[in-house]
């Protein structure tokens, strides 16, 4: 692939029934790409958690797959209440989750570790009462 | 390494869909409820055994490359989780046991932990 490709979707809060449908079409892009799988599993496992954590957090985001000849890039920018202490969360365990969050499977405090776990790269900036963005990148070399 | 079908009779189950998939190979076995440890432990090529029956475990399953998902205790996917493993190409099967006996009977037929590369680091250290 030659060029960039750039796609951006948009995620609503606490929408459970489509929780989940971003990260399946992202995926299936990537695919599409002919991006290699181990890569497009890393980069599918970071956008879920991200748009969980929206669906359970925030009140809207837009998440971008930015796709570049060296690198696949998730931009996650949400309006939501913000981070207060984004160490605190990046710990693995720490949770504010809610138990209608717990009973899908998520809020254990496993989300944002998880998230920089399968990235190259892992950027997080919070404003309190404004919205959280990340940005995730995986390096295709 | 097991063949889905083999799994399917020791753990004696019934197909909710997927019944052409039964031939895959699982090189893997993984169970849990929580999603999260799914997506951060668990290796391509697994079969997850689980007790969390909602769309999030479809969508888990899916995005994690899991090739089989098993729900464990007698518990039934409605029409709308079948629908999405229909499309997504995912078998799903369901076992009268429990967790810990399914998982029982699939370790002592020889199928190794999706995560053993961690116990064995926390044992060896």
């Amino acid at each position: 692939m030659d060029k960039t490709f750039t796609r951006t979707f948009t995620v609503v809060g606490n929408n459970f029934t489509d929780a989940g449908k971003v990260s399946t079409e992202i995926k299936m892009i990537l695919k599409q790409l002919g991006i290699n799988s181990t890569i497009i599993r890393r980069v599918a496992i970071a956008s879920y958690e991200s748009e969980m954590n929206v669906v359970m957090y925030a009140n809207k985001a837009d998440i971008s797959l930015i796709v570049s000849p060296t690198e696949i890039q998730i931009v996650v920018e949400d309006t939501g209440p913000g981070i207060p202490d984004i160490e605190l969360a990046m710990k693995e365990g720490f949770s504010t989750a809610t138990t209608e969050m717990r009973e899908m499977g998520f809020g254990a405090g496993m989300g944002l570790p998880n998230i920089k776990r399968n990235a190259d790269i892992f950027n997080i900036e919070s404003i309190m009462g404004k919205g959280t963005k990340l940005n995730i990148t995986v390096s295709l070399n | 390494m097991m063949k889905l079908n083999e799994i399917s009779e020791a753990l004696k189950c019934e197909t909710f869909c997927g019944a052409e998939y039964l031939d895959r190979e699982i090189k893997f076995g993984c169970a849990s409820d929580l999603m999260s440890d799914v997506l951060a432990f668990s290796r391509a090529g697994a079969v997850l055994l689980t007790g969390l029956v909602n769309i999030q475990t479809i969508n888990t399953a899916f995005l994690a490359e899991i090739e089989a998902l098993v729900f464990v205790r007698g518990k039934i996917p409605d029409e709308r989780m079948i629908e999405m493993a229909i499309i997504k190409k995912l078998p799903l099967i369901g076992t009268p046991y429990s967790m810990y006996e399914a998982c029982g009977i699939l370790f002592n037929q020889g199928l190794g932990s999706t995560m053993e590369c961690i116990s064995e680091k926390v044992i060896n250290g």
